[in-house]
């Protein structure tokens, strides 16, 4: 009796190893779906001058409680082109970028990997490094780099290669530059962890069966890496497309990604509504490619 | 809504520090204790101001005379504090909105209505000015000016020389609107201020129509004009166009007045041989004014009335205009400012100037709308 009665109490009481389950939970709630649900909430009002400036969802008036859901966001964002040419030109601009970071971070990460212990560590280190710089500083150093007075240009024009300054700040190569050099760490880092890990006596084998180190990389080291490069493409493609801060900065005016659609819409409009119904959108586009990279690493994982 | 005001406050709170600080200060209140006269009075004030704007000893100059602890937060567009000022909770006690962006916060009801009996010195005040800011606040209940300028053209000398061979050019928004003009001084650079309510009404201005229009086929009329020279605009910005000025990577700004004198000023200090002039066209431009207003929801409101009531003391509103080159509106403030700003024709235009000057009004959102799509697609040329 009892047993029984303390069998019972232990299934109902919480456990300690909920709490440790808990916890991530617990923060997913509290940082990704309670401000998510605040941005869905708003996006199903109406604009209004007040504060906060939009209508109410739930109405109680006369004991009747009306549930008021306002669709029109929504369908502004498909009968209205700009906001269609906006996100594409996001995914554009974020996967090129995604692909320049692949081009430039897989040779530097397999160096990285080839390197002796010291080197590698000061070569990783150096990798990180630059962060520990503010963002925003080194976001606007690049606008000191490449300023029509700036030090490219006056290097250029001193090594007699140019004579009029090239005209980089202000245009779409210039967000490029900025979003390759903030994010390359990103793609960098995962390369590497998968590279570091790669068994060489695979590459001694295909050389000792004829292959060239071309087909030898292609045919050992690329599939092997490939949970590297999805990873690094994710990290670095899913905040590019939110990016507002690069291309507000060094792009020109004519670099439009939806970043500067939301900040427009939410500032300049004063729209709050449009501007949740936006973010909305965009988190669901963001949400395809995340889980293609959660799958991918629950693959990996399984095939441990 | 309460959570959710809650929770937006929560993420205001970390991005300002003042508010943690003021949180910290105050005193607990034990519960059940009746207020008496003895209570110890608040210590802060929370202030929001736009940046480069206000001189440098009014701060300090506040600090000793009342030993009220001032935390000075900057910002650099309207929008910015709009968005804060509508989410509510800001923990500022001062704000200072342009007049336009003011009228509409008054209608979200934003505001402390003012006891006019806590300012003496708004006695100081310009009645021309005051009656000018009424359109917008009946009865000048909400607000105090703080500083005013106007929008025209700033321009680098000796590039704008170079490019026509006169300078007089810079007195007419042709130099702006005639592709004709305009394109001359592409290769140098043009930036225009990003703010679609201040280059729309221009626009509509200089074509003869009402700046303040709501008609959907007037504003396009704007859209055309502005669209026929966007070819020759290298930037829209609003805060990095006092550097580009100053260190001459662009010749020709659609600006603020004070930035453009700021840049000149900037631009003296380095002696790297850039000279800036600022012109109001003689079509006439935008007078803008900024407000100083209290938040409903202040916290210090007896301090944020005597700062209020500093700031429109005649010595300290001509040491504020010697220093960020605005004209402020306290008349007996100018035998204290110094005789090039006061002679300053673009600081202090003259009557025959001042006639052609208009101010911005209160847009309804579909206008707003019309104002942000035109914009967009101006930038980006889709």
């Amino acid at each position: 009796m009892n047993e029984d009665l303390r069998a019972a109490l232990r299934r109902w009481l919480p456990q300690p190893r909920w709490g440790v389950i808990a916890a991530p939970y617990l923060w997913l709630i509290l940082f990704f779906a309670i401000p998510f649900l605040i941005v869905l909430k708003i996006s199903f009002t109406r604009m209004a001058i007040a504060m906060p400036p939009y209508t109410p969802v739930l109405e109680y008036i006369d004991d009747a409680l009306t549930l008021r859901l306002n669709l029109a966001n929504y369908l502004k964002l498909f009968s209205d082109s700009q906001y269609v040419v906006a996100y594409l030109s996001s995914i554009k601009i974020a996967a090129i970028s995604t692909l320049l970071c692949l081009l430039i971070g897989y040779p530097m990460a397999y160096a990285i990997a080839r390197m002796g212990p010291t080197a590698r560590n000061i070569a990783l280190m150096l990798v990180v490094l630059p962060s520990w710089t503010s963002f925003l500083i080194r976001v606007y150093a690049w606008i000191g780099i490449l300023d029509g007075n700036g030090i490219l240009n006056r290097l250029l024009m001193s090594a007699g290669l140019i004579s009029e300054p090239l005209q980089i700040l202000y245009t779409p190569a210039a967000a490029y530059i900025g979003i390759v050099y903030c994010y390359l760490p990103f793609m960098i880092l995962p390369l590497y962890a998968t590279l570091v890990k790669l068994d060489q006596r695979l590459l001694e084998a295909a050389y000792d069966l004829g292959a060239r180190p071309w087909s030898a990389f292609w045919r050992i080291t690329w599939p092997l890496s490939r949970s590297g490069v999805i990873a690094g493409c994710m990290l670095v493609m899913i905040p590019a497309i939110g990016e507002f801060v690069i291309p507000e900065m060094l792009g020109g005016p004519d670099t439009l990604m939806i970043g500067r659609v939301l900040w427009s819409e939410f500032f300049n409009n004063r729209d709050w509504p449009a501007a949740s119904a936006v973010a909305t959108v965009l988190l669901l586009l963001l949400l395809v490619p995340i889980v293609i990279f959660n799958r991918q690493q629950q693959r990996q994982l399984e095939a441990r | 809504m309460k959570s959710q005001s809650a929770a937006v406050a929560l993420s205001l709170c970390a991005l300002l520090a003042a508010c943690g600080k003021k949180e910290q200060a105050a005193p607990p209140a034990a519960p059940g204790a009746a207020p008496t006269a003895a209570a110890p009075a608040s210590k802060d004030l929370n202030v929001y101001n736009y940046s480069d704007y206000i001189a440098e000893d009014v701060i300090p100059g506040f600090e000793a005379k009342t030993g009220v602890k001032v935390t000075y937060d900057v910002y650099d567009s309207d929008e910015v504090v709009e968005a804060k000022l509508l989410a509510g909770s800001t923990g500022y006690d001062i704000v200072v909105p342009t007049l336009n962006f003011f009228g509409r916060q008054i209608q979200a009801g934003v505001f402390l209505k003012l006891d006019k009996a806590r300012i003496p010195n708004l006695a100081n005040l310009d009645p021309a000015i005051m009656q000018r800011i009424a359109q917008q606040d009946p009865g000048n209940q909400y607000g105090v000016p703080y500083m005013s300028g106007t929008t025209g053209i700033g321009y680098n000398v000796d590039k704008v020389k170079k490019a026509f061979g006169t300078l007089d050019v810079v007195n007419s928004w042709d130099l702006v609107f005639k592709p004709e003009n305009i394109s001359k001084l592409k290769s140098c650079g043009v930036t225009l201020l990003d703010t679609p309510s201040d280059l729309i009404p221009i626009a509509l201005h200089y074509l003869g129509e009402n700046p303040n229009s709501t008609d959907p086929k007037v504003i396009d009329k704007a859209a055309a004009l502005l669209k026929s020279i966007r070819p020759y605009i290298q930037n829209f910005h609003s805060s990095q166009l006092v550097g580009a000025l100053a260190n001459g990577n662009t010749c020709l700004v659609v600006a603020w007045s004070g930035d453009v004198i700021q840049a000149r000023d900037r631009a003296e200090e380095a002696k790297n041989g850039v000279n800036i002039g600022y012109s109001i066209p003689k079509e006439g431009a935008p007078q803008w004014f900024d407000m100083l207003a209290i938040p409903k929801d202040a916290k210090n409101v007896d301090n944020a009335y005597a700062f209020i009531n500093h700031l429109l003391d005649p010595k300290v509103a001509a040491s504020n205009t010697n220093y960020i080159h605005y004209a402020n509106p306290v008349p007996s403030s100018l035998p204290d400012i110094e005789e090039d700003i006061r002679n300053d024709a673009t600081i202090y235009p003259p009557a025959e100037v001042a006639a052609k000057l208009f101010t911005y009004a209160v847009v309804p959102p579909e206008v707003d709308r019309q104002y942000t799509r035109i914009w967009t697609e101006l930038k980006t040329g889709k």
